[in-house]
């Protein structure tokens, strides 16, 4: 946790830009499952016309569409605030939008390339054709995470430099490529699983939490472990 | 229209077969399959049939289908009315409502959000009528700001008469790019949509609710001259003239659909006090808030699709006692994605008893768990209804909130319910 305070310090950045898709979720069960373990929580929203906090834990962005995202982008490369945290250690959990914007560089609606935060080594611009529907994929085996499932809603593509490497294979769906899905580099994790890609995948979640907190009990099974098995089901039938 | 071409007047005439046919096999309410069948004789048809009249659009995210029907009602008293009551809101089902009534002067028309530019280059309307924008099946509908964007190029390029809800910065920047706007204090519950200038991308400053304004580039509310009150139910219009409401349908997000309503007829010369009375004798719009008595039991259906919708549902139950029965599929119509459940706060239904149903109740018990509101979960309503008269047999009340198949598939459940 941080050097300065005993809590989980959760930051949702740009909720008022970067918030399309029930991206809330992910912060609502990152809380949850850190408290249900006794890890006490502190969530700040970071509003586009905030400065954004060097001291958090975990950081969260999520999705937006094309004007949001830019601006979203400029604010932060100006802010410098969540390029700090990064390089301070802080663990960053990017959906879609976000995923596209803490790279090196991601494509307008027009396909011209504009320059990302850069604290992951990624690039990004837009395909041909809009990536839609359930996906599923399997995590980096290094991660313990296992099998994971989201929706996709992206026009996105994404190539993935030699400091990170992928998230996971895709089994069904587009993800970065048709191949891979999403991206890691240290802490620092990107995906297209938009909106509540943490309520779905319970592991996901976890794997936060101990990048963070170090290792962790084992919860009791709940709706989101049947929530994860019931959507995998659906979507490879 | 007599004057009508003669090639129109024949696309028109084939359309009406093909729709009474539709509705002879039982396949739907011919709305749609007659205009297609129409629009393939004769592309320009939806301007012919439009020339002449006076015609109102109506379109937002929610309440369009309702705020068409009040609209329609407060019209009749200037005659016969053309309107697309079963909610036929494209091009397709316009044809079909103005051929159905050649000869109506006046005309109300919902519009689908992504279809109102073309229909109103198509139609030269009188009044444009726009009430919220917010998120709604993300995964084919198109995105909210290049929405207002499209529909702000489109009024400045037309001559006609907005009627627009000021307090929802989307549709007042939108609205902003027509040349004649009535403004309308109409609320907006729900804000999650519209933090940010739909002209600059500034932080809006939204304080005192309904102001707001953007402190980068000057962007503010534009003032209004008729305004709906929530809290006693009253409506004030240009003269400063205060109106009771008293609508059957419940709640304000209808209060704002009324005050709608009423700015829409006087623009047709209509006053308030005429009004009004035709707009409280509507109950429920396409099912929407209607009542059915099971055993005894009064179940009360509230549609909502999205999560605007949601939260103005929320703001209608009935008192705690009253247990709610929530219910999600996903299906096409409803959008394939329920990312959207995390963007409603169910923290209200504490305390409240609280079923789950539907293709994707998982989904449902999750976000009511993380939100700690205790819930049970069920297949059906008969089942709810039959396990709370085994409780407490006196029970009288079940409030349901489904979206759109859900909605339909208990609708149908309960023979069709108007
Ligand atoms: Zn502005």
């Amino acid at each position: 946790m941080s050097d300065t305070s005993s809590r989980l310090r959760i930051v949702w950045i740009y909720p008022d830009l970067l918030s399309t898709y029930g991206d809330q979720g992910n912060v609502l069960i990152l809380r949850r499952r850190a408290e249900l373990r006794g890890i006490p929580t502190e969530t700040v929203h970071v509003h586009s016309s905030d400065a954004v906090p060097v001291e958090g834990d975990v950081y969260l962005l999520g999705g937006g569409e094309d004007r949001p995202q830019i601006l979203a982008a400029e604010r932060l490369r100006a802010d410098g605030g969540l390029k700090r945290a990064a390089e301070r250690g802080a663990a960053v959990f990017a959906v879609c939008a976000g995923y596209q914007i803490i790279g090196e560089t991601y494509g307008d609606d027009a396909a011209n390339p504009l320059p990302g935060v850069g604290i992951l080594d990624v690039r990004s611009n837009r395909g041909q054709t809009r990536a839609v529907g359930e996906i599923v994929a399997d995590v980096d085996p290094a991660l313990g995470v296992g099998r994971i499932t989201g929706f996709e809603n992206h026009q996105g593509r994404t190539a993935i430099g030699p400091s990170a490497r992928p998230l996971s294979t895709t089994v069904k769906g587009i993800g970065n490529d048709d191949a891979t899905e999403g991206a890691y580099q240290g802490q620092i994790l990107g995906t297209y699983l938009h909106g509540p890609a943490l309520p779905r995948n319970p592991a996901l979640a976890d794997l936060l939490l101990r990048w963070r907190v170090g290792q962790i009990p084992p919860l009791q099974p709940s709706w989101g472990e049947t929530l994860h098995e019931e959507r995998l089901a659906a979507a490879l039938r | 229209m007599s004057e009508l071409p003669l090639r129109a007047q024949l696309a028109a005439a084939l359309g009406k077969g093909a729709a009474s046919l539709s509705r002879a096999t039982g396949r739907g309410d011919g709305s749609v399959i007659g205009g297609r069948i129409a629009l393939k004789v004769e592309p320009d048809l939806l301007s012919k049939l439009a020339r002449g009249r006076r015609l109102t659009l109506v379109s937002a995210t929610n309440g369009k289908t309702t705020t068409t029907r009040l609209i329609a009602s407060a019209l009749r008293q200037l005659g016969e009315i053309a309107t697309n009551e079963h909610g036929a809101n494209m091009p397709t089902g316009h044809i079909t409502a103005l051929s159905n009534r050649p000869n109506a002067r006046n005309g109300v028309l919902e519009t689908d959000e992504k279809y109102l530019p073309q229909v109103l280059r198509e139609t030269a309307p009188a009044v444009v009528v726009l009430m919220n924008l917010s998120r709604d099946q993300m995964d084919r509908a198109s995105e909210i700001n290049l929405l207002a964007k499209k529909w702000r190029d489109a009024l400045a390029m037309s001559d006609t008469h907005v009627i627009a809800n000021a307090d929802d910065p989307l549709v007042a920047w939108a609205g902003l790019g027509a040349r004649n706007a009535t403004w309308v204090s109409a609320g907006q519950r729900w804000k999650e949509d519209s933090w940010c200038c739909p002209e600059c991308g500034g932080h809006l400053k939204r304080d005192p609710d309904p102001h707001w304004e953007c402190p980068e580039c000057g962007l503010r509310r534009p003032d209004t001259t008729w305004a709906v009150n929530n809290a006693t139910d009253t409506v004030t219009d240009p003269n400063g003239q205060e109106f009771r409401l008293q609508l059957h349908l419940p709640g304000d997000a209808n209060r704002a659909n009324g005050v709608i309503a009423l700015a829409t007829a006087a623009a047709y010369g209509i006053h308030p006090e005429q009004a009004l009375p035709r707009l409280r004798e509507i109950e429920s719009v396409a099912g929407r808030y209607t009542s059915i008595v099971t055993s005894g039991v009064e179940v009360r259906l509230l549609l909502s699709k999205n999560p605007a919708g949601w939260l103005e549902s929320f703001a209608v139950l009935d008192p705690p006692r009253v247990p709610v029965i929530l219910s999600v599929n996903a299906q096409i119509p409803d959008g394939k994605d329920t990312s959207w459940l995390w963007d409603v706060d169910y923290t209200v239904l504490r305390g409240r008893r609280v079923f789950v149903m539907g293709e994707r109740r998982t989904d449902l018990a999750l976000r009511l768990e993380t939100d700690e509101v205790p819930f049970e979960v069920v297949d059906r309503v008969d089942q709810v209804i039959g396990r709370l008269k085994s409780e407490q047999p006196d029970i009288t009340k079940i409030d349901v909130i489904a979206n759109y198949t859900a909605f339909q598939q208990i609708r149908t459940a309960y023979g069709r319910v108007q």
